[in-house]
């Protein structure tokens, strides 16, 4: 085990699973965002169901576990990376040979965790510990977390900052996902172009999702 | 054609180098970036200068030695080419050219344009063989290979060690290089035995001579002279990853 974790695909292989797992998170997460769309009751009785579940209120400790692999690993990563050259290049084209995102995963990932900061301390935070209004739905008092989610989303700079932390996070999975297969070696001639493809798709997906829910709000609100 | 270069002078390991600028008239579109090299340093012998030092062997791509980083690229502005093939016709005439020798703190340069690229030899010496008696060679169809292993094989084994996915890589990752020998390897019956201990040992090696780690870029697939692919790589990862279950 040792020689697996010190050894540098042993790291990746944290960073890549852990990657995964946040992935298969985010659709769950947007998932729950779009009962937004249908309405209040709706959307408190799901977050109610999320805040209380058995099985998910097990998951959320594994969550910020993967987190913090995810973290952990690729800082220690990108240390030990920065130091395999000492002296740079004068001059360093990348154009032809490698995507943007690849080339910047560290920063863009720095950027995401600013963004979840920000996202936690608004959401999160506050629907753990902070003073919530309840409403009643047959008989059981359920937090109002739509009217404290609509309410951020009809400020244009908090929804700046989705539309930001969603493109980040676009951008950080154009990368990541092909990546995360190619780091546990799911990945050949044949599934190389299809995992391109889903992983488009999928950063689409969630990308879109994330920034047009509360454009979506911001919008709904000035147009009345 | 004429350019201006701009050349990496470094008198030894341990001095501090410098790029110096020179001026070359006279080029034609045929030569060779080497034959261009040598050109210039035909001017600079008459002069009584030193020559720019740098490597080179085949000239045909073969031996991996032409190591040269131009104009931010790892051997130059074309794909899937050796630095000794690529012609000056390639520039733009007046061009600057800005050329540097691999850089990687397990690739250190020894003089001008050359970078120590022993390390590689390392890794090779770490496993990136097969374990066989001596003796006469065995009858060559008594091992049984099928046309797609042979193919993919053969994909790896045209790796020249020329040290261009370390240079090209942000990360200095020698991943595809030793990916190749491991993946060159592993798909013939001699060498499958051995797979998963040898992808051990050359990744242990590679990171101990501080290569960094591959983050799948794909620039090194991008100028390798000879296209070695990232799905190497892959294979790579599950003979490591596999490698706990070895029997
Ligand atoms: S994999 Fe390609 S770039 Fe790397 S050493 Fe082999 S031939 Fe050169
Ligand atoms: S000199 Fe041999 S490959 Fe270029």
């Amino acid at each position: 085990m040792g020689s697996f974790i010190n050894a540098s695909i042993g790291k990746k292989f944290l960073v890549s699973i852990s990657g995964l797992f946040l992935i298969s998170f985010l659709a769950v997460h947007l998932t729950v965002n779009l009962f937004l769309l249908a309405g209040q009751e709706s959307y408190n009785l799901v977050a109610h169901f999320m805040a209380t579940d058995r099985v998910i209120s097990f998951l959320e400790p594994m969550l910020a576990v993967g987190f913090l692999l995810h973290i952990a690993y690729s800082v220690i990563l990108t240390i030990s990376n920065q130091k395999a050259r000492p002296q740079k290049f004068a001059e360093v084209d990348t154009s032809r040979s490698s995507s943007w995102p690849s080339q910047n995963m560290f920063v863009l990932g720095g950027l995401i965790l600013a963004f979840l900061v920000l996202h936690l301390s608004n959401f999160w935070y506050v629907m753990q510990f902070g003073e919530m209004d309840y409403i009643m739905y047959d008989g059981i008092a359920v937090k109002d977390a739509y009217t404290l989610v609509t309410g951020k989303f009809v400020i244009w700079y908090h929804v700046l900052a989705y539309v930001a932390g969603a493109v980040f996070l676009g951008f950080h999975l154009l990368h990541g996902f092909q990546s995360s297969f190619l780091t546990l070696g799911l990945y050949n001639k044949k599934w190389r172009r299809r995992l391109e493809i889903i992983g488009i798709l999928y950063t689409i997906f969630i990308a879109a999702g994330f920034s047009l829910i509360p454009l979506y709000f911001l919008i709904g609100h000035y147009a009345g | 054609m004429e350019f201006k270069l701009k050349i990496w002078r470094q008198k030894d390991a341990r001095s501090q180098g410098r790029f110096v600028d020179y001026s070359i008239t006279g080029v034609t579109g045929n030569m060779s970036f080497l034959e261009m090299l040598d050109y210039l340093n035909k001017t600079l012998i008459e002069k009584g200068d030193d020559p720019v030092a740098y490597e080179h062997d085949c000239r045909e791509g073969i031996c991996g030695s032409c190591a040269l980083y131009i104009n931010g690229r790892a051997h130059g502005p074309a794909d899937e080419i050796a630095t000794c093939e690529v012609r000056m016709r390639l520039f733009k005439d007046g061009e600057t050219i800005v050329v540097e020798p691999w850089r990687a703190k397990s690739f250190p340069v020894i003089k001008d344009l050359i970078a120590d690229r022993q390390a590689l030899d390392k890794i090779m010496q770490a496993g990136g063989f097969i374990s066989v008696n001596a003796g006469s060679a065995p009858e060559a169809n008594s091992i049984p290979v099928s046309r797609e292993s042979a193919d993919d094989a053969f994909d790896a084994a045209i790796c020249i060690g020329c040290g261009a996915c370390v240079a090209a890589c942000k990360n200095s990752s020698a991943m595809l290089f030793v990916a190749a020998k491991v993946s060159h390897l592993a798909l013939l019956p001699q060498g499958r035995k051995e797979a998963r201990k040898r992808a051990l040992a050359m990744v242990a090696k590679m990171d101990e001579l501080g290569f960094g780690s591959c983050t799948n870029t794909t620039a090194c697939e991008t100028e390798c002279p000879k296209g070695i692919s990232m799905t190497h790589i892959a294979r790579l990862n599950r003979e490591f990853l596999l490698s706990g279950f070895q029997t």
